[in-house]
């Protein structure tokens, strides 16, 4: 009886939630769907929805248009190294923050955070006169050093919260076992910390990935990533809603399966120290 | 405990993302107060000297100003409370036992991994257009008049957007709390006949105040400076014109750098406010 | 054995000093029309001839023109050659930020440019950018509907008959609207529109002391004649419609006339995208009998950035895309129909090109635009549709974004006027007149 009635709420709880979960993807889904149609289609009414005649063209012509797998290159590259970079300079910072606080510890954390708030385009002209000067005008690397500067407070603080959550005494009995700070680091504090790492880095990859205000600003063709790629598609000239699809589905298609895959790392990992 | 020797590595170890970020806050602070000063029009030929407080004063002058304060708080407030509701409700129905879970989570994440302005671009062609969008077709089927979203009801077409983005973010920060909330306690709630608002208001939310305030403090940092939106979809017109769009026209398109410095002093000045607002309520939560 | 090395080297000195120039690799930055698109994938034929390579950084309009105005204001170096319009060129070329076209070669024939495109590029007599292609306005009108009204347009009609027309067109029954206008708010799209139109309605942007008119009655006139039309025989969400919005109506069938670049009636009448291609007329764009015409005249035109290390490499590619040849290229690739319009004489004399149903009154329409000369009453400005300043497009962008909540019905006609006269003053108090 009991086990009915647990069947039946699971059932009820299984539509209202499919429901839900079908309605918020339902741009992305029809976007998608959109990438195969003509543009005669992609405009008819009323709208079709499976039937129609799926074609591959607007991916054709996109591809022939821009050289994608560039784009998708260097948006890899900069969404990638500026995560690894932030990482490199976050781990000891939020290390000392974590295990060593002092009376300041959250003030900094909180400062570190507010300086994400300086509005980006009013410092544009500054930013770019000091890339001429550097001469890091659409490189990645100079994108990579923007990226990784952006995001850097939000990466020492998930980590901060992720080294809190490890008990001091471990790293207190292996300290009495003799292992030096570098040891204690790599082989103890990291292999705890790699759930918490991982959403790290998944986290900023995807901001990283999807920022569209300095990767586009500061590139021209070298170093331009698949933000650009889309800026080239937006309001052309005639309505082409089956190729403005195709192009973002082509834009979101890498990260989203990225997603897809480590949905478990973000759902058990993205808790910037909510769970206590 | 921490002895001076670990003291001072950590220390150490801190510094590089200290100077980092001092560094990337400073340089271009200094050089925003300094062109705030200049009157500096590019296309003018560049510096063409002193200006003193003009800029300051033009600028909070303006007509557009406080009306684009409004703006930024409104879009800011909408979006928190839409994506924090949502959210909660999201979380919790998550949590429930059902067929398909990992499917349903990733559709519900998805919106999150899509760029801004690919987001912008969907919704404003193929939903919120009055003659091909996909609204006005539903709008058509039951004999409405299509709806000209983005000009009759642009502010919360604009929230709608930017909430569809933030919702995952909320949901996913949310549902670590709930899964964490301890289910004997509250299956022996409801075994003793505690009804279900009763429960939510005096077990669940408590629990979920921490994750609630790290929702608000990371989201309003990235909604006080959102742009794509805005510039995809409406360009400023219809009132969205937030301050940092606002800005925005004052340095790309009237080349007006001294002004819109002047303006980024101004949106520094308004981000600090709501940063000390914050840190009040997340201070508390926080430790 | 050194004296032959020395001769090898002097040999090698002279051959590479002969040998026109390297192979560089240009950066090239455009918009995404479809002309622009077009010569994208022509590119190997330049190559081919010279043995450059481009480098294409293909932007949307607004987003372009923001990334080449800050790269060329600090000199930043990303580009070799730049997609401006007739709205920048003047305004960099006198800050020294072009370099002059004036020593192009004997076969490009700098003569045969179109008097209103080389006056529209020139500042001194001095050409800064090459026209790829240029465009003025006109009335694409269907001829279908125009006779089921029991109509017929003129050649150069007035506002009046034209007001008269769309009424007289317009079932929203069945989604048919008497005219399609760009409502949306931009320097580029809506007030390009207006500005035009106001015009030949006897209003100007600045009295010769700078001073906003728009508190004066003939802007009152405009904007009052363009509210009522559109809000009569519009359709839904005008204000939100710019030129794709527009073409994309016309194209389904749902305008009965559109005032708009004469470059969309190439767009109008190709029977792959547009359902009613047989059946679209041409027009003057209209007056209103004070003789100025509504219609604009616009160029999008290739720039070379001064200070660029590879100016010979970029002119090379400006002769190239700007060239007559160029022109034989696209035609004998895409037809007649699809070589890029309005910047050169010869075209319009071509038979070829005579065939093409558009192109005499594209011509005309060009020709009758006088950007020394818009305005009925004299104005301190040169430009049709703009005021060549540098404050223009910051103003005329928040001036439309007023027009157009005017026209969404969120605020009157007067509110909107007053709101652009006191925002017009406050920004060209601020730039110091």
């Amino acid at each position: 009886m009991a086990r009915a009635v647990t069947n039946n709420r699971k059932a009820l709880n299984t539509a209202i939630a499919w429901s839900i979960g079908i309605l918020i993807f339902f741009p992305i889904l029809w976007t998608i769907l959109t990438s195969f149609k003509t543009e005669a289609q992609a405009i008819s009414d009323p709208p079709v929805f499976l039937f129609f005649d799926w074609t591959l063209e607007n991916y054709t012509v996109v591809q022939e248009r821009s050289n994608y797998m560039r784009f998708l290159w260097n948006s890899v590259v900069i969404a990638g190294g500026s995560t690894i970079l932030g990482l490199i300079i976050a781990v000891p910072a939020a290390w000392s923050m974590a295990f060593v606080p002092s009376k300041r510890t959250k003030d900094i954390l909180l400062w570190m955070l507010s300086t994400k708030m300086l509005p980006a385009v009013g410092v544009l002209y500054p930013i770019y006169l000091i890339f001429i000067k550097l001469g890091i005008l659409d490189t990645r690397t100079g994108l990579v050093i923007v990226m990784m500067l952006i995001n850097l407070p939000i990466i020492v603080w998930m980590l901060y919260t992720y080294f809190r959550e490890i008990p001091v005494e471990i790293l207190e009995a292996s300290r009495m076992d003799g292992a030096t700070l570098k040891e204690e680091i790599i082989h103890i504090l990291t292999p705890m910390a790699v759930p918490g790492i991982a959403s790290t880095m998944l986290l900023n990859f995807i901001l990283a990935w999807n920022e569209a205000f300095w990767t586009l600003n500061l590139t021209a063709a070298k170093a331009a990533p698949l933000t650009a790629f889309i800026a080239s598609y937006s309001s052309p000239e005639g309505l082409f809603y089956a190729k403005l699809s195709a192009a973002s589905t082509m834009a979101i298609a890498p990260i989203l399966i990225l997603g897809w895959f480590s949905q478990k790392q973000l759902v058990r990992g993205l808790t910037f120290g909510a769970v206590k | 405990m921490a002895t001076q020797q670990s003291r001072s590595a950590a220390r150490f170890m801190l510094a590089p993302a200290v100077i980092l970020l001092l560094g990337w806050m400073l340089v271009p602070l200094i050089m925003t107060l300094w062109f705030s000063f200049r009157n500096y029009l590019p296309l003018r030929g560049g510096d063409l000297g002193w200006a003193g407080f003009d800029n300051y004063v033009r600028f909070i002058n303006s007509s557009s100003f406080w009306p684009s304060v409004q703006t930024t708080l409104i879009i800011v407030g909408g979006v928190l409370f839409i994506t924090i509701v949502l959210g909660v409700i999201l979380a919790l129905l998550l949590d429930q036992p059902m067929w398909g879970q990992g499917v349903v989570r990733i559709l519900v994440i998805a919106p999150f991994f899509v760029m801004p302005t690919v987001s912008a671009l969907v919704w404003k062609n193929m939903f919120m257009d009055p003659v091909n969008g996909l609204f006005a077709h539903i709008w058509k089927f039951f004999g409405a008049a299509p709806v000209e979203w983005l000009s009759q009801a642009s502010m919360q077409s604009l929230i709608l957007i930017v909430s569809w983005q933030w919702l995952p973010f909320a949901t996913l920060i949310l549902l670590t709390a709930v899964q964490s909330l301890d289910s004997e306690q509250l299956e022996a709630a409801e075994m003793d006949g505690a009804p279900f608002h009763s429960r939510f208001i005096y077990m669940i939310l408590p629990h979920l105040a921490r994750a609630i305030t790290i929702v608000v403090l990371i989201q309003t940092i990235f909604l006080l400076s959102i742009f794509a939106e805005i510039f995809v979809t409406t360009g400023g017109a219809f009132g969205t014109r937030t301050l940092s769009y606002l800005i925005f026209q004052r340095v790309l398109e009237s080349q007006n750098i001294g002004l819109g410095s002047a303006g980024g002093v101004y949106a520094i000045i308004l981000a600090n406010i709501v940063a000390i607002f914050l840190m009040r309520i997340v201070g508390k939560n926080l430790d | 054995m050194k004296l032959k090395n020395a001769l090898f080297a002097a040999s090698a000195l002279v051959s590479a000093a002969t040998t026109t120039a390297f192979a560089e690799e240009l950066t090239i930055a455009t918009v995404n029309n479809g002309d622009m698109i077009r010569m994208q994938g022509l590119t190997d034929d330049f190559t081919e001839k010279t043995g450059h390579t481009v480098e294409w950084v293909t932007l949307e309009e607004n987003v372009l023109r923001q990334r080449v105005t800050t790269d060329i204001s600090t000199k930043g170096g990303a580009f070799d050659v730049m997609t401006i319009g007739m709205y920048e060129t003047p305004i960099w070329a006198r800050n020294g930020w072009l370099v002059a076209m004036d020593d192009m070669s004997e076969e490009w024939d700098a003569d045969d440019i179109l008097p209103a495109m080389r006056g529209g590029l020139s500042v001194d007599g001095t050409l800064y950018a090459a026209p790829f292609y240029g465009e003025s306005s006109m009335i694409m009108y269907r001829t279908d509907l125009m006779e089921k009204a029991g109509l017929e347009m003129p050649d150069a009609p007035t506002w009046e008959f034209v007001a008269d027309a769309a009424r007289k067109m317009t079932d929203k029954e069945n989604e048919i609207y008497g005219i399609c206008l760009r409502g949306k708010a931009g320097w580029g799209e809506n007030m390009a529109f207006l500005t035009a139109t106001s015009n030949a309605f006897g209003a100007r942007w600045f009295d010769e002391n700078w001073t906003a008119q728009f508190d004066q009655p003939a802007w009152n006139e405009t904007l009052t004649f363009y509210v009522n039309l559109m809000n009569d025989a519009g359709p839904p969400g005008a204000s939100t419609n710019g030129f794709n919005e527009n073409l994309s109506l016309f194209q389904q069938g749902k305008c009965g006339m559109w005032i708009d670049a004469t470059v969309a009636a190439s767009f109008v009448t190709n029977p792959e995208d547009s359902t009613v291609a047989d059946k679209v007329g041409f027009a003057l764009a209209p007056n209103t009998g004070l003789g100025k015409n509504s219609n604009w005249l616009w160029a999008w035109a290739l720039g070379i950035p001064a200070g660029t290390q590879k100016e010979a490499a970029a002119k090379e590619f400006v002769e190239w895309a700007t060239s007559k040849d160029y022109i034989e290229l696209v035609a004998a690739n895409e037809g007649w129909a699809n070589v890029p319009p309005g910047a050169r004489t010869s075209l319009y004399e071509n038979e070829n090109y005579k065939d093409v149903p558009f192109a005499a009154m594209t011509l005309e329409s060009i020709q009758s635009a006088d950007p020394q000369n818009p305005t009925v009453d004299p104005v301190p400005y040169i430009g049709v549709q703009f005021a060549a300043i540098p404050e223009f497009a910051g103003i005329a962008t928040e001036v439309g974004q007023e027009f157009s909540a005017a026209l969404a019905g969120q605020q009157s006609v007067d509110e909107a006027l007053e709101k652009a006269q006191a925002l017009t003053t406050d920004a060209m108090e601020a730039a110091g007149y």
